[in-house]
């Protein structure tokens, strides 16, 4: 294995969850649009819960977003992440909420509410996952 | 929500309370374990194994009703249940006990947990990606989203929500430091627990490495461990036929809310405050007719002491953001106005995934714990989503 060859674990795709990790492996980001009222909805899920429409749109997001919490991670370490994890809770500009990691930024300067946008970084089986780096230079 | 029904009040009593020593490794399997607690809970009752129609324990407890059935020797069941929600459901087998026997659906319920969280094949705090699309209904299938971005732990999981409640209202690390030096004082005096005759100091709590920066140090984590808990509980007519005083279970209840989610809910609106044990108090003291200031004696899920704070706030105890006052003003102690987890709670005497808070609470009520308040009449219970009053009256 080259000393860069990616080690994150690719994510556990299920039925219910495929459309998100999909579209992530091409390198786009997406969140469920109910087709019955429009509303956007993170993690997916196979009922709209305001009006139990079944019917599903794949609405594209922008990567846009402001850092709504983190967490910097020190303890336990796993061997296919590199230490500290800075773990990321991302407002998307859309309206919805992803789980994420950082990248690209000293802990130091970690703000919440500071810009963030999406990009892609491989797994070890090979599918993009998206993370997040901040918007303006630090 | 409007006329929401709750337990009749003090239908239903704990009536037996037992438990095996909390170690490091238990050397003996879970099985074992909860046969040994559930025993000592029912001779603590005056009660026989056959005496026993219903059982009551967590989704995620790896001890099959069959194989306990034939190992305690119960007769007949007529009633069992698992709570999910993983420890924020521990004080759930009380409501569902309470339930079974208000109802008729069951006259004794044994309530237990058996863990090897220590020498166990799996360590909750140890480094693991999701080796499986669900979760066994531990709760935690929402972590599919946190694993491939290095989210592992419930430490972790936690303090998405722990960092936004200091941000919101200016809570530093020395805050939730001085609510552990409190539990590691209660748990220095108590022999059963992990940290007995060993307190801890503010400095030693800001010296002890992060585990997750700015908001868990090594210090602020409860202490995995082997052991189990059992409850007896039954009809209140019955109770007062058996030897001890019982502890009436003044009420019990859930809450749990949309997009919540196990040790986070990190798609709630905001973090910052637990509105799922806002939510939970509101069951507990207005909905049951308790108040507050009739607590003698809180016992609060600290699987890290971030959520202690964030509870006793949630629960109505002090303002949002005020905990760190309260708590530096010494209310957690014996001599305090709410003193809150005498066994020195999860961080401090070990982590039976929250029964041991509901076994304290017993002992609190019946005067024999070993940091007894002085009359305790009322204790409160709370595993932020699920929780109970316990009361003498």
């Amino acid at each position: 294995m080259a000393a860069d060859a990616p080690t994150r674990p690719s994510p556990t795709v299920t039925d219910d969850s495929a459309m998100f990790w999909d579209a992530a492996a091409e390198g786009r980001l997406v969140a469920q649009r109910c087709a019955g009222c429009g509303r956007l909805r993170h993690p997916p899920r196979p009922m709209c819960p305001a009006c139990s429409s079944l019917e599903v749109e794949i609405a594209e997001l922008s990567g846009q977003g402001t850092l709504y919490s983190y967490a910097i991670l020190h303890h336990p370490q796993h061997p296919a992440f590199e230490y500290p994890v800075i773990a990321a809770l991302v407002d998307l500009e859309e309206g919805v909420r992803l789980l994420s990691c950082l990248t690209d930024v000293s802990k130091d300067d970690v703000r919440i509410g500071m810009p963030v946008h999406a990009h892609f970084v491989p797994t070890a089986d090979g599918p993009l996952i998206p993370v997040f780096r901040p918007s303006e230079d630090l | 929500m409007t006329g929401r029904r709750t337990l009749a009040r003090g239908a239903a009593s704990i009536i037996g309370a037992g438990c095996t020593e909390f170690s490091r490794r238990a050397g003996r399997t879970e099985l074992q374990l909860a046969c040994e607690s559930i025993t000592a809970a029912l001779d603590d009752a005056g009660l026989a194994a056959a005496d026993v129609d219903g059982i009551v324990s967590y989704t995620v407890d790896p001890v099959e009703e069959t194989e306990l059935v034939r190992s305690v020797g119960f007769e007949e069941v007529n009633f069992s249940a698992r709570i999910p929600y993983g420890g924020g459901g521990s004080v759930g087998v009380l409501q569902h006990a309470a339930a079974a026997v208000a109802s008729g659906a069951a006259e004794v319920v044994v309530a237990y947990r058996a863990i090897r969280a220590r020498s166990g094949a799996s360590r909750f705090g140890s480094a693991k990606t999701a080796p499986s699309p669900t979760s066994g209904h531990s709760g935690t299938t929402a972590m599919q989203w946190c694993m491939p971005f290095g989210v592992l732990t419930p430490a972790s999981w936690m303090a998405l929500n722990s960092v936004r409640y200091m941000h919101e209202f200016g809570v530093e690390s020395a805050d939730f430091g001085r609510a552990v030096v409190q539990l590691r004082e209660y748990a220095a005096t108590n022999p059963a627990a992990w940290g007995y005759q060993n307190p801890i100091t503010l400095d030693e709590h800001q010296e002890s490495r992060w585990i997750v920066e700015p908001c868990i140090h090594l210090l602020d984590c409860c202490q995995e461990t082997d052991g189990s808990v059992a409850l007896v509980i039954t009809g209140s007519q019955r109770a007062a036929d058996l030897p001890h005083t019982p502890v009436r279970i003044g009420t019990a209840s859930t809450a749990g809310l949309f997009e919540q989610e196990i040790a986070s809910d990190h798609y709630r609106p905001d973090l910052s405050v637990m509105d799922g044990t806002v939510a939970l108090g509101r069951r507990l003291f207005e909905d049951a007719g308790f108040s507050r200031d009739d607590i003698d004696v809180a016992l609060i899920y600290d699987a890290f002491s971030p959520i202690l704070l964030m509870q006793l706030e949630g629960l109505g105890f002090c303002g949002f953001g005020e905990a760190k006052d309260f708590i530096a003003d010494g209310s957690l102690a014996l001599d305090g106005s709410l003193p809150t987890n005498t066994n020195g709670g999860l961080i401090g005497e070990g982590y039976i995934h929250g029964l041991n808070l509901v076994l304290e609470a017993v002992r609190q009520l019946r005067g024999t714990a070993v940091n007894q308040v002085a009359d305790a009449r009322t204790a409160v219970i709370s595993a932020s989503r699920t929780g109970a009053i316990l009361t003498l009256d």
